[in-house]
């Protein structure tokens, strides 16, 4: 009967990011000299792929109530390990992705590991195997460089039938491999659950801590994959902690325009990646209405300020003041 | 001394170690420990020269660590601290282009600055209750343009202060580095606040429930948003006194700042969901870290070392007490 | 006594905390196709009993016995596994998840390894029909519900399980007159189809209605077994607390007459659909109770006084003086001197990790305190005055509060709104989930309060506290006042008539409820 209004009750973060991405891309294209072009969409999907990959990597985190500080850190590592492994001819090439994919859920399960059985509050853990994590990377690469396998950089970041960006289908694939697959399982159920209510999901018998597992590990996977598509536009692999901490701030920035609540429980990646590319259509307003590229940061940081700020007029109708503590 | 008061002191030792939580002893053994190892390596390390360097080094972390436990002992968080650093050292400098005046004021002035952006801060999370991770974040990030297009527009002054340098490298007491002399006020300071105001109280019944503080007749959100004002000055401060220390501001100068602090107090035993802490705890966390780089770098341990270690022992001494109770 | 047709038994079970011992040998033998009610003070086991039953809590001795096998539950799955299904009083559904994801949450029917949400759908609604809920919508989410049908879901949810034997921990604490009719109409059903049924519950008429055997429990051992009706309610009183029970409540005085302007009153006092044209007024010394069924408005009547509302039509009046109330801040202020006892202890009253003298002192800081400084020697003697009035009993003040009884928890509120010497105090159900003991403590201090010019308003969701404890009791139905009763015209009879709204002479009201 009504279904379709608990559904929409359901996915509203998620359209109201994606309503958001469209305005934006719509302004942006609007105003963009060449318009949409294939190769206007191209360059703005690689953009928003990487950060949507690091984005669905946090999301998978901040499901269960955690927040992983140290996404950028895997995203860095993993690009300064393609860089070095990714290359040679298609069977080394694909050892070489299969080696970075392990190593990213890797990172993640080590974090996971850690918070689950260590008991640690995510947020200071992941500080630490953060550091831990950009120490290895550093060891490998104490200086950019490095090189990638070429033909699949290109065909990666490039467009299939001339038309459609290939990292937009790659991004397709992955929320079909990956991320449906999870959020309808007993165990993506149980990542919920326990972002929830810990202490309900413990009560009701459901395996917790298979599903924050599974969802550290997945992230560990995701931010990988961000960090092969790194290595791809740039051809090379770099050290870089002003990348960490900026892409793991740009995640939680995204997650939250994605309309994934902080205190775990709600939301998708789904949600996560219109919040991504949202961002990014923002930052690119800039160029369109041809502003002194100086004043990116301020423009970003108030947009920013201005979107969380728009979820407090919801405030104004609250007539009980005892749900300002939630 | 006289025997009495030796008396006195081995009377009142129990209790006051008894009275010692587990992690700040833990960390000040750390220490202790991390002094012996070094002293293996080069009598150097236990040196008064050196230990009263690092105390002196220990002490902007310190300062900036103050602001960031009494957030999250409210069981926020503060991520603007790199740009809030930055800000505060920037204008401080800058002030100096507007006439003497305002180079006396320098210092006011960055602190000024940051309580203005610790204020937004305190607004957005007590008043528009959005999550602290989240405000804190979009103001770092306004601070951040803020200072880009300032600095790229209006080529400001970066050089600091005699005033500003004499707080950072000076010595009132001989021997005595006036930055840890600053360190020392602003954490007794702290410690008078938290522990004997009426302020301190509502901070940690705000961490713990802030429903229940609410009920309870506490303006909570006052409570919330003054702290996030003291933090931002504490911060810009800190800020102030590197620039001091360095002798001029620059752009990135907090990025290496927002995770030590956080890692800081933490390590000093301080909940990160709030409500639980001692500023004892926090000297001592700053103390281990500023301690740790430095006999790392001394060690001439590469960077890429210096991070796994630092990660490892972050995660290591949290195993050891910061670990949330079992299930059951 | 009883031979092999028991269903579970659990012998010798012993459990201690730290040094506090929860169970002592207790014994429990579980009967299929029977209602077992459990009865005991708070502390005096049931609770610790009954996770050991659902797996959540190990115990430190003693054995399980689950038809003729030994059993050992390594967690609340293995005791789901084993046919035992636990509604637990803290509620244990997940909020941001649905009503049928929580329903077949322990075992979600699966296609190809991923959750089949038509099949789910369909078991979801089926539950929901069993517990007698079929208005509940299976999509909603858990949070969205009110807390009533919270609980009704959490009976579909034990039921979609299909266990043998359903253990129900004060399952009824939060539902409506209406609703418990129904579940007890489900549960009686249950007891046909061979479930075996344990109900632990405070309330004497609930189980004396429904329940075939009862064991009462104190410090941790099971003390008595009998049938059901065997025993008066004044012998089960006192097999649950040990001592004789007389006059649980202090007499009332004659109701005084006074011109003066009553300390609390409101004029049409309105707020969104929840509160409707409210006018009432309490004067000094006096007791008014707020009665009717759960959730009709009263709790919003307290925080609406309190300053917790917003949009607030109509006026509150103090001594006759109309003011406005914008936080709990400004209530408690000296001129107004309002306190309000609040619902939920654990997350309103208390900050439960907080030492107890932090938390007495924690609505009176602006009284101990110069310059914001707080006087450490007036807080002491504040707090020490305080433990001494209620007899709360603490190893000391600077033990966490969360380490204390929940009886001692309950008198901590109480006592941290006392030192403030509150001329106004409103309470929102202060006795539930408390001991029989503490509870006549509370009721005596109560009538001292207003004896010495207190005026109190005092919502119970207990018929028998408005009844014992009241001068007047204003009933509440769906926001409005519906009746006031005075005196004599306190009874169940008239409370339980009026708070459904019914007028005229409705005897046998309960059966007109389950009809």
């Amino acid at each position: 009967m009504k279904d379709w209004r608990y559904w929409l009750a359901e996915q509203r973060g998620t359209l109201v990011a994606l309503a958001i991405f469209a305005l934006m891309f719509t302004i942006y294209i609007s105003n963009h000299p060449a318009g949409l072009t294939t190769n206007v969409a191209q360059t703005a999907a690689n953009k928003g792929t990487l950060l949507a990959l690091v984005a669905m990597a946090q999301t998978l985190v901040v499901i269960t109530a955690g927040i992983d500080l140290s996404v950028g850190a895997i995203l860095v590592l993993t690009n300064c390990i393609a860089s070095m492994v990714v290359t040679g001819n298609a069977f080394e090439t694909t050892l070489g992705v299969v080696f970075v994919l392990f190593v990213g859920a890797l990172c993640g399960a080590l974090n996971g590991l850690i918070v689950i059985y260590g008991r640690l509050q995510p947020i200071v853990a992941t500080i630490g195997t953060g550091a831990i994590f950009f120490g290895i990377a550093l060891i490998l690469r104490p200086l950019p460089g490095g090189t990638v396998n070429e033909t699949l950089a290109d065909a990666m970041t490039g467009k299939v039938f001339g038309i459609v960006p290939a990292s937009l289908l790659m991004l397709l694939a992955i929320v079909l491999v990956v991320w449906l697959p999870f959020c309808s399982s007993v165990i993506g159920r149980a990542a919920y659950a326990a972002g929830s209510s810990e202490t309900a999901a413990y009560m009701s018998g459901m395996p917790i801590r298979r599903g924050k597992f599974a969802a550290y590990t997945l992230g560990g996977l995701l931010a990988s994959i961000g960090g092969l598509f790194l290595t791809f536009f740039t051809y090379s692999g770099q050290a870089s902690s002003a990348t960490a901490s900026t892409y793991t701030l740009l995640s939680i920035a995204a997650v939250v325009l994605g309309g994934v609540s902080l205190f775990g429980g709600r939301g998708s990646a789904i949600g996560a990646i219109f919040g991504a590319f949202a961002f990014r259509a923002i930052g690119d307003l800039m160029f369109v209405f041809d502003f002194d590229a100086l004043w990116q940061p301020l423009f970003q940081g108030v947009i920013l300020l201005l979107a969380v700020s728009i979820g407090a007029l919801g405030l104004w109708r609250v007539r009980n003041r005892l749900e300002w503590f939630g | 001394m006289s025997d009495t008061t030796m008396g006195r002191i081995s009377e009142r030792m129990p209790r006051f170690i008894r009275r010692i939580e587990p992690p700040v002893a833990i960390s000040f053994a750390c220490i202790i420990l991390l002094l012996l190892f070094g002293g293996l390596y080069s009598s150097a390390f236990l040196s008064a020269d050196y230990l009263l360097q690092q105390l002196k080094v220990a002490s902007f972390l310190g300062v900036i660590a103050t602001g960031m436990m009494l957030v999250i002992l409210l069981g926020q968080i503060d991520l603007s601290v790199p740009w809030v650093v930055a800000a505060g050292a920037m204008m401080a400098c800058a002030a100096t282009a507007y006439g003497p005046a305002a180079t006396l004021a320098a210092v006011p002035i960055g602190i000024l600055c940051g309580m203005l952006i610790g204020l937004v801060n305190g607004i957005g999370v007590a008043y528009l209750r959005i999550p602290s991770m989240i405000v804190t974040l979009a103001t770092n990030a306004v601070a951040q343009g803020l200072m880009v297009v300032y600095t790229g527009g209006f080529s400001p002054r970066d050089f600091a202060t005699e005033e500003m340098r004499y707080l950072a490298t000076g010595s009132l007491i001989p021997g005595v580095p006036n930055a840890l002399i600053i360190w020392a006020i602003v954490g007794a300071g702290m410690v008078f606040v938290l522990t004997r105001t009426t302020f301190g109280r509502a901070v940690y019944g705000i961490g713990n429930r802030e429903r229940a503080a609410y009920l309870s007749g506490v303006n909570t959100r006052r409570v919330v948003m003054i702290a996030f004002i003291a933090a931002g000055g504490l911060s810009a401060f800190g800020g102030v006194l590197l620039a001091g220390y360095a002798s001029k501001a620059a752009q990135g100068m907090g990025d290496a700042y927002l995770l030590p602090a956080i890692a800081a107090v933490v390590l000093g035993g301080t909940s990160i969901l709030g409500g639980r802490g001692s500023y004892l705890g926090t000297v001592a966390g700053v103390i281990l870290i500023t301690l740790l780089l430095s006999i790392l770098s001394v060690l001439q341990m590469p960077e890429a070392g210096r991070q796994i270690i630092y990660g490892v022992v972050i995660i290591a001494m949290l195993l050891l007490y910061g670990r949330s109770p079992a299930n059951q | 006594m009883i031979g092999a047709e028991a269903l579970f038994r659990m012998e010798g079970i012993s459990k201690r905390y730290g040094g506090v011992r929860a169970l002592e040998k207790a014994e429990l033998v579980v009967e299929p196709g029977r209602i077992h009610a459990i009865l005991g003070e708070n502390g005096a086991g049931k609770s610790t009993l009954i996770k050991v039953m659902a797996g959540v809590v190990t115990p430190d001795e003693g054995r399980m016995v689950l038809k003729g096998d030994d059993v050992v539950f390594a967690g609340p799955a293995a005791a789901q596994k084993s046919g035992i299904a636990c509604i637990f009083q803290e509620l244990s559904l997940i909020p941001d998840l649905s009503v049928a994801d929580n329903i077949v949450i322990a075992d979600p029917p699966q296609r190809f390894g991923m959750i089949d949400r038509k099949a789910q759908r369909r078991l979801a609604e089926a539950a929901l029909d069993r517990a007698g809920a079929a208005d509940i919508h299976p999509a909603a989410l858990v949070k969205d519900l009110p807390l009533s049908r919270r609980q009704v879901v959490e009976i579909a949810k034990a039921l979609a399980r299909q266990p043998q034997i359903l253990i129900l921990d004060e399952a009824t604490s939060a539902l409506t007159a209406a609703d418990v009719a129904k579940v007890f109409q489900v549960l009686k059903r249950l007891r046909q189809d061979g479930m075996a049924l344990l109900y632990i519950s405070h309330r004497m008429n609930e189980i004396a209605e429904l329940a075939d055997t009862c064991t009462v429990f104190r410090n941790g051992r099971n003390v008595a077994t009998y049938a059901n009706g065997s025993k008066s309610n004044d012998e089960v009183v006192e097999m649950m607390i040990g001592r004789e029970y007389h006059n649980v409540f202090p007499p009332k005085p004659p109701a005084a007459v006074s011109d003066r302007a009553p300390a609390l009153a409101c004029r049409d006092l309105s707020w969104a659909g929840r509160l409707k044209d409210i006018s009432l007024s309490v004067a000094a010394g006096e007791v008014v109770g707020l009665g009717g069924l759960d959730g009709q408005g009263q709790r919003e009547l307290l925080l609406a006084f309190f300053g917790v509302l917003s949009g607030l039509s109509g006026e509150i009046l103090i001594d006759g003086k109309p003011v406005t109330l914008n936080s709990p801040a400004a209530a408690k202020r000296g001129e107004i001197g309002m306190a309000l006892i609040p619902e939920d202890r654990k997350t309103e009253g208390l900050m439960l990790p907080m030492s107890v003298r932090d938390n007495l002192s924690f609505a009176s800081l602006d009284l101990l305190s110069k310059a914001s400084v707080i006087d450490s020697a007036a807080e002491q003697r504040r707090n020490e005055d305080m433990l001494d009035l209620l007899a709360i009993k603490t190893a000391g003040l600077d033990i966490p509060v969360g380490a204390l009884s929940g009886g001692n928890q309950q008198k901590v509120v109480i006592a941290k709104w006392l030192m403030r010497r509150p001329r106004i105090i409103l309470l929102n159900d202060p006795t539930r989930g408390i001991d029989v003991g503490t509870k006549q403590e509370i009721y005596a201090l109560l009538r001292r309060l207003a004896a010495d010019g207190a005026a109190i308003l005092f919502y119970s969701t207990d018929y028998d506290e408005l009844i014992g404890c009241c001068d007047r009791v204003l009933v509440l139905y769906d926001g409005a006042v519906k009746r006031e009763l005075k005196g004599d015209e306190i009874s169940e009879h008239a409370l339980i008539s009026s708070a459904l709204n019914i007028t005229g002479n409705g005897h046998s009201l309960r059966e007109g409820a389950e009809a």
